[in-house]
């Protein structure tokens, strides 16, 4: 709706229309494991294939995660991750990469703690390019969302399979960037989308909106990029990619040498499967 | 007269400014009336409000429109009240405790007697409403969340009583602690699922409430034990435990013919205190005092004094005072009663205490500890840990007040559940 300028996030959208194929948009959650090791894995996502970069605020209460989140913002906060530091991460990122949209995803209430305002100023000034706050419904958009439009924030909201025909333009009437379609009822890294059923969905909300829409929830392997890719505007994964670190950990929970790579290796299988995908839904 | 209480009015202006920085709550004009809230989103003031996930927003609005409907609906009110009756054994009774009156030599002392009630505290007169709502909405499973299992046994009952399946969720420290109650649940066929999540307490077991609630969201009813959570549970939560008031107001004006000098009730998340509060707040008269579980004290980590220690966060679907640290992470409250173990507290109180018509103080866990057993043997009751709270600090103020004043305390549980902790803590070998 809005007709601020152009981000980070509708430039990249553009280009992948226009190259003909979804996007690939991956999360990692700020501090996991480590502030170092997280800082190496978010400055390695591009050149391993990640068109969007979803950057986690660890929270102590994920209400809306399964484990592998909750497990990944845990081992954050007992590494000492802050709001402070993860805005820090975006600006050392941003010394590198001027084009990869970045956007911040958590909870309401680390943001209500650090101040409202001082958050949107200090994380437009890092390069934060959009925010998905899982806990602000468009009940509460005056109290970050319309304020982030100002900043030139994208504020992307959720659908879920709940959002019927009556709901979804409120859903839709301040959300910017894109739309982000819960693929399933239920928490992250729970069971597989059916992407038939997707599809009907993501064709449903695109119908209401002219911005792109991009699924998560669920999606862990190639094969499953791939098959909601060919429905969608971008495919999100993220419980895939923390579970990856967890893995690749020693026994004390530490970074080994393997863990980014596992991350960047499962990046990269991903985004074969989405690069297979060659269409041009509906602009 | 609507029997629920709430004075349809103006709604309350919002006048403060959504951008403030958190903690620097300014104080409100004193409202026209304390009963007004909450608004049409669910808002005290700045506190309350909606902040779910997207996919829980229409089951919160359709839960909103059913007890809107059941509100208006006096079969609704016909049916819960002979439940109240004859299920739970309501009213309770209007007890004036003549030997501790004595004992402390001042004001005269009066105890709503909730702990008699069928399960043994005021949980089931909440549970009671919200199952009949859930049937009005044609749910078939029951999901709920309990710390000490008073909540939880509580909701089995009424699921037992509906012929609904139950699953309550209990943090894993609490599952090892409250055994007894852990037992009972299964008796009454819930199944208890052991949350390993975060510290495995309170809290988590609310977010893995949360989490059955948003995968199934067709058939599944959350009951939420506390006036807390996102609207409209903190005013319906409230409505269904204000019984306590009302029967308080009717019974002490058969008994004394007026209303009571002061009000005291324990706050964990506050819904017995709200059900003995709400129907007084607009009568200025009365004192009002909700008490707050101390632990070992406040300067240090160990307590769950969210009003007196904490600060305005957004936690569980409301905004209100939380335990919380520099950088809004939840921090795990501490208590010897498990059922004011909570990091947060409803939302109506936080407004309460930003306008000051309620007085929130906290208690330690000594304090308690010791009244718990001054009541045993004055007057033969062994009440809950959380109410010895409430009881504590009644102890402190009766004595300063005059013979011809009147407190009534909510004894909102009995202490069958604690005496294992209580024997403990005492040294005593069962």
């Amino acid at each position: 709706m809005s007709s601020k300028k152009q981000t980070r996030i509708d430039t990249r959208f553009a280009d992948l229309q226009e190259a003909g194929r979804p996007a690939l948009v991956t999360f990692v959650t700020a501090g996991d494991p480590d502030l170092d090791t997280s800082l190496e894995i978010l400055k390695s996502l591009p050149e391993a294939g990640a068109d969007l970069i979803e950057l986690g605020m660890p929270f102590s209460d994920p209400m809306a995660d399964g484990p592998a989140i909750q497990l990944a913002g845990q081992r954050a906060l007992e590494s000492g991750q802050t709001m402070a530091k993860t805005l820090g991460m975006v600006r050392e990122f941003r010394k590198g990469d001027n084009d990869t949209p970045i956007i911040l995803m958590g909870y309401y209430n680390p943001i209500y703690i650090y101040g409202n305002e001082r958050f949107l100023e200090e994380a437009a000034n890092a390069g934060v390019d959009g925010l998905i706050i899982v806990d602000l419904p468009p009940e509460a958009d005056e109290e970050l969302c319309i304020p982030a439009m100002e900043y030139g924030i994208n504020f992307i909201r959720l659908a879920a399979p709940t959002t019927d025909e009556k709901r979804l333009p409120r859903v839709l009437q301040n959300t910017s960037g894109f739309v982000y379609y819960v693929s399933i009822t239920g928490i992250t890294g729970a069971a597989a989308p059916d992407p038939a059923l997707v599809g009907a969905s993501v064709a449903r909300i695109k119908s209401a909106t002219s911005l792109p829409v991009a699924v998560g929830f669920g999606v862990k392997t190639a094969e499953q990029a791939r098959a909601i890719g060919e429905v969608a505007n971008g495919v999100v994964v993220g419980s895939a990619l923390v579970t990856a670190i967890a893995k690749s950990l020693d026994g004390e929970g530490k970074a080994t040498g393997e863990t980014v790579d596992a991350v960047t290796g499962l990046v990269r299988q991903l985004a074969q499967g989405v690069h297979q995908v060659s269409h041009l839904p509906a602009a | 007269m609507n029997p629920f209480g709430a004075v349809v009015e103006e709604p309350p202006t919002n006048a403060e400014n959504p951008e403030e920085k958190a903690g620097s709550v300014t104080k409100p004009i004193e409202p026209n009336s304390y009963k007004i809230g909450p608004d049409e989103e669910g808002h005290f003031g700045i506190f309350g409000g909606r902040y779910v996930a997207e996919t829980l927003m229409p089951l919160i609005l359709d839960l909103e429109q059913a007890y809107n409907d059941a509100k208006n609906d006096p079969e609704f009110h016909a049916d819960l009240q002979q439940l109240n009756k004859h299920y739970t054994g309501r009213p309770s009774p209007l007890y004036y405790a003549e030997r501790l009156t004595n004992h402390l030599g001042g004001a005269k002392i009066y105890f709503k007697r909730d702990e008699l009630n069928h399960t043994g505290s005021h949980k089931i007169n909440n549970c009671l409403g919200q199952i009949m709502l859930a049937k009005r909405m044609g749910k078939t499973r029951i999901i709920a969340e309990t710390g000490a299992g008073q909540h939880g046994v509580a909701a089995a009952t009424v699921a037992a009583r509906f012929g609904y399946p139950c699953v309550v969720y209990m943090g894993k420290t609490d599952v090892e602690r409250q055994s007894p109650n852990v037992f009972r649940m299964k008796l009454l066929g819930a199944e208890i699922v052991p949350v390993t999540a975060g510290a495995g307490t309170l809290k988590d077991a609310m977010n893995e409430a949360l989490r059955d609630w948003v995968t199934n969201v067709e058939d599944t009813y959350y009951l939420i034990g506390t006036a807390a959570g996102p609207h409209p549970y903190p005013e319906l939560v409230r409505d269904f435990q204000s019984v306590i008031g009302r029967e308080v107001k009717s019974q002490l004006m058969e008994a004394e013919g007026r209303l009571p000098d002061m009000l005291i009730a324990c706050v964990g998340g506050g819904s017995n205190a709200i059900g003995l509060f709400h129907p007084f707040l607009d009568d200025k008269d009365v004192a009002i005092v909700g008490v707050e579980a101390g632990g070992h004290g406040l300067e240090g980590e160990e307590h769950c004094a969210s009003l007196t220690a904490g600060s305005p966060g957004v936690l569980h679907g409301n905004r209100t005072f939380l335990l919380q640290d520099g950088d809004g992470q939840i921090k795990e409250g501490h208590s010897i009663s498990a059922g004011l173990d909570y990091p947060g507290i409803g939302p109506e109180h936080s407004w309460l205490k930003d306008t000051g018509r309620v007085e929130y103080v906290p208690i330690m866990d000594d304090e308690a500890l010791e009244a718990f057993q001054l009541l045993c043997r004055i007057e033969g009751i062994i009440p809950a840990l959380e109410p010895s709270h409430a009881l504590a600090e009644l102890v402190k103020r009766a004595p300063k007040m005059g013979k011809d004043e009147i407190i009534v305390m909510n004894l909102c549980g009995r202490g069958d559940k604690d005496v294992f902790a209580v024997s403990k803590h005492l040294g005593f070998d069962m």
